[in-house]
């Protein structure tokens, strides 16, 4: 009951925003109605967490054999929260911008919202499908409507391409259908499923390219920093703190327990990809002068070894991406954060035209070096714990592999701290010379991600705890 | 039968009410009660509550199938009069004649979708057609009107020569215009088996085939379709880009494979061939259009090709995706047909703001878009889905190759159906657009409803066809 609570609620509250009429009610409603969300979202891991609280199922395509299933398991609970999470410090954060037609605005962030809680929770393939689609239609129209100049042209990229993956993952699902006994799309019978080598071998395909497109994988990023850079920094946090993390849950969950012949026929591959896309991200990072752009690149660095890390196919690598999945989440949430109110207050992204703002503006300079050292993987921060497992897994696939990912640690280093450098240390320019302290909803924001990233990165073991199930199952295929 | 008999009496009764009365909401308002009550009639017969007999020696034969298709075909019209009613009686002075005509294609349709024999099928071809060449031209002072039906007429006349040529080789073949006497329709031949069926049947069975793949504007004979569909005044554009076409699929259906065994694969070839030619031509040049118009008429030569899949896969599930594309399809279409009439500007800069200045109708048209993308929510998902699935079920062969090909063009839709919607939403303008009625409102909302509730529960429009 649990589960369905979790898109409902969005999704009743989404729909009930376009009709009202004022904008400061509109973003009242959602905080409430997002915050009623994280409320629900801790009940199911802490109180209710018991399969029959989360599980539901009811019958929907009768004569397709498809159900309303939905399941939570360790992994779905994780990925709750951090929807959960963001969307309440979204609203809250950005709550003294003022947009065009706010009740759209918020209306459809919920919407999203109910999509990825869908995907999250889905336990029928063409469910998630469904779920899939649902969300990607409102972010579509966040980034389109509200966002810089060359918007409509940067989302429509990254919208034919995601469709187009997700058309090849329908054939891919459709396929699988007909290979249950009793054609169903329940996830069981998709695990149950004996496949030979050869056909695992093209659906691996299909699936595999939906998903590498949303993560984004080497060589299908291209729509990414664009869109980042273009949307308006709400709809970017949506993408890039839980809309990516789609692509990754969806390959734990409907590829290598389904296609596990696949999967490490074609490991070398896909490690490879994500490997070369990793050190291609942070070359560029390292060249980019747009605080946006810098954190798409770094972003497409860090899920391409949450890619390397699956397809190693070891408890600890698994381990280390179910970590990371959330912290990067976190903690990405924050950089964007930080650099819209930067933005605001001093009206560019361009940091070679910044200098001095840790003197104007200090608690945020204190706050942004937490979510920097974060982002570089420092001990004592959530991502560390992450990022040492999964390159702990990885160096039992491949120790090159590994040597690679090192060199892109260390290039994330350069850039994230050259960043900081030049936007916050050395002498005032004339931009910054009278700029004000950041938002108190900004602080309060980062500053409880910041509580999270250390609290975590001090003791991981509740959410590897919480987590274990999947891992357990997912091993043991 | 009754489908066939009912809507020919009310053509006929349509003519007559212009000798009472001229006023063209009473005549429209005739239209609608005379479309509701052929609408029950075949829905009685079609659960056999009462049904007129004729003997028809075998010649016509009325299943299920045909009889629920007649349901939503005649449906649809009703929404479609409904929708765009006023602009029909506003094309030009003779507004009963426009509802008469309309009511004879219903009466060919219905004869298309139960024919047993081949002169059965040629009758149903041209009693569709001919109102269609009248309807075509009902502008009488506007030159496009004028040249599209002349060019439709003579195309038509022209496919109408090779379809009875084709019905000739095959008698001349088979001695029998039965369509279960086309030997060629059998998976059991062998490949040599297939070369020593006569060449008068494989060639009669072919020219027939072109004859319909031309009334379907699928490729290569999809030349008229552009020129016809922006021509024709919107209203019958939508009328012919809709309903007609579904028409033409259901002939098709009913002479390859409701009555007869599978086809054999050599036949399987040539309807890949046309599906993708098909689908080529009509994306990527949808894509260059910059009037909405042509680009509605290129979508749906687009549409023709994946409705092709069902020929192709020839199984139940392509029979219900039939049904369902003709639901998805016909709705979407004939919403946005009835809102272009009612714009001032045809070109995609027409629609220009048009979610600030109309937000119901731009609303309106977003999901119809989103429906004809395919977008999951629509019943337009459901329609890709069971075209897809009907031929991935036929694992071998071509169906892997075709669905891939088939959803790498349907992104390409997306391509020029978002455009659209980029014009409504996100582009600065002031879209001009006539007054619209409560009424078209409502009819607007009752097609996005239909839309969406289908979207989510496919099942309820297939468990009407299966009660």
């Amino acid at each position: 009951m649990i589960s369905v609570l979790l898109i409902l609620i969005p999704l009743i509250a989404g729909i009930l925003t376009f009709f009202i009429k004022s904008n400061s009610a509109s973003k009242q409603w959602s905080v409430v109605s997002s915050l009623a969300v994280l409320v629900i979202t801790l009940l199911g891991i802490f109180v209710y967490n018991k399969g029959n609280y989360l599980n539901y199922d009811v019958n929907w395509i009768t004569t397709l054999g498809s159900r309303f299933t939905t399941s939570m398991d360790g992994m779905s609970k994780l990925l709750c929260l951090l929807t959960a999470i963001s969307f309440p410090a979204i609203f809250i954060a950005t709550y003294k911008n003022e947009y065009k037609n706010a009740s759209q605005f918020y209306g459809l962030m919920l919407l999203c919202q109910a999509g990825l809680m869908g995907v999250f929770v889905a336990a029928d393939a063409l469910l998630f499908y469904f779920f899939w689609e649902l969300a990607l239609i409102p972010i579509y129209f966040l980034c389109s409507t509200w966002g810089g100049e060359k918007r409509i042209a940067a989302t429509f990229k990254f919208f034919v391409y995601t469709f187009l993956g997700s058309l090849l993952m329908l054939i891919g699902i459709i396929y699988l259908y007909y290979k249950t006994p009793h054609h169903s799309f329940a996830m069981t019978d998709f695990y149950a499923l004996q496949l030979s080598a050869k056909e695992q071998g093209f659906v691996f395909w299909l699936f595999f390219i939906a998903f590498a497109i949303k993560m984004p994988i080497f060589p299908f990023h291209t729509w990414q920093p664009d869109t980042y850079e273009q949307s308006t920094t709400a709809a970017t946090i949506v993408l890039s703190a839980v809309m990516v993390k789609m692509g990754v849950f969806a390959i734990i969950r409907w590829i290598v327990p389904v296609l596990p012949l696949a999967v490490s026929h074609n490991a070398s591959i896909v490690i490879i990809l994500s490997v070369t896309g990793m050190l291609y991200a942070s070359f560029i990072a390292i060249r980019q002068d747009d605080i946006k752009r810098l954190i798409a690149y770094s972003s497409i660095a860090h899920i391409g070894l949450m890619c390397a890390a699956i397809f190693a196919m070891n408890g600890i690598g698994l381990k280390g991406v179910m970590l990371q999945m959330f912290s990067h989440g976190i903690n990405v949430m924050g950089l964007w954060i930080v650099a819209e109110a930067v933005e605001l207050k001093t009206g560019t992204r361009k940091f070679s035209e910044l200098g001095g703002l840790a003197q104007k503006m200090p608690i945020l300079a204190m706050l942004f070096l937490v979510m920097i050292l974060a982002n570089v993987s420092l001990p004592l921060t959530s991502s560390f714990v992450g990022e040492f497992l999964m390159l702990g897994g990885l160096f039992r696939y491949s120790m090159y592999a590994t040597a690679v990912a090192g060199i892109c640690i260390i290039l994330v280093v350069t850039y994230s701290l050259n960043m900081m450098r030049k936007m916050f240390f050395g002498n005032t320019v004339s931009i910054t010379e009278n700029v004000g302290e950041a938002t108190n909803n900004v602080q309060w924001v980062l500053a409880v991600l910041a509580i999270i990233i250390i609290v975590f990165g001090v003791y991981p073991q509740p959410l590897i705890d919480l987590t274990r199930d999947t891992v357990l199952f997912i091993t043991g295929k | 039968m009754n489908a066939i008999i009912i809507s020919a009496l009310m053509g006929v009764l349509m003519m007559f009410t212009s000798i009472i009365t001229s006023n063209k909401q009473v005549i429209k308002n005739v239209a609608l009660i005379a479309l509701l009550f052929l609408l029950v009639g075949n829905i009685v017969d079609t659960y056999n509550i009462f049904s007129i007999k004729v003997d028809t020696k075998g010649m016509l034969s009325f299943g299920k199938f045909g009889l629920y298709f007649n349901t939503l075909i005649i449906a649809a019209t009703t929404i479609f009069v409904l929708l765009s009613g006023n602009e029909i009686v506003k094309t030009g002075d003779y507004a009963a004649d426009y509802f008469a005509l309309i009511f004879f294609v219903l009466c060919g349709i219905a004869i298309l979708s139960s024919f047993n024999n081949l002169l059965m099928m040629f009758l149903g071809v041209e009693i569709m057609s001919i109102p269609l060449y009248i309807l075509t031209g009902s502008a009488k002072k506007n030159l496009k009107s004028n040249e599209a039906s002349l060019k439709y007429f003579l195309m038509g006349a022209f496919s109408t020569g090779i379809m009875l040529m084709g019905i000739a080789l095959m008698y001349g073949a088979t001695g029998s215009f039965g369509i279960q006497a086309i030997k060629l329709v059998d998976n059991e031949l062998s490949f040599t088996k297939v070369m020593q069926t006569p060449l008068l049947e494989v060639i009669g069975l072919l020219l027939v085939y072109a004859a319909m793949l031309f009334k379907v504007s699928a490729a290569p004979f999809h030349f008229w379709a552009p020129d016809v569909y922006d021509g024709a005044p919107s209203a019958f554009a939508s009328f012919m880009a809709t309903i007609v076409k579904a028409a033409g699929f259901i002939a098709l259906i009913n002479l390859f494979f409701l009555k007869a065994v599978e086809l054999h694969y050599l036949w399987k070839m040539v309807t890949v061939l046309v599906i993708i030619t098909t689908l080529i031509i009509g994306n990527i040049t949808a894509v260059f259009q910059q009037s909405v118009k042509r680009m509605l008429a290129y979508s749906s030569i687009a549409h023709a090709g994946f409705m092709m899949f069902a020929l192709y896969a020839q199984n139940d599930i392509a029979k219900e995706g039939i049904l369902i594309y003709t639901v998805a399809y016909s709705l979407a279409t004939i919403g946005l047909f009835a809102i272009l009439a009612k714009m001032d500007d045809y070109s995609l800069e027409g629609y220009n703001g048009m979610a600030k200045t109309q937000p119901l109708l731009a609303f309106a048209n977003a999901i119809f878009l989103l429906s004809l993308a395919g977008i999951p929510l629509t019943v337009g998902f459901f329609a890709k889905y069971y075209m897809l699935a009907a031929v991935l079920k036929f694992s071998g062969g071509f169906g892997l190759f075709l669905t891939i090909t088939g959803v790498v063009f349907a992104a390409v839709s997306v391509y020029y159906y978002f455009r659209v919607l980029q014009a409504m939403y996100f582009k600065e303008g002031d879209a001009k657009v006539a007054d619209v009625t409560v009424g078209f409102k409502l009819g607007l909302m009752l097609c996005i409803a239909a839309i969406i509730f289908f979207g989510i529960f496919p099942d309820v429009l297939l468990a009407w066809f299966y009660f």
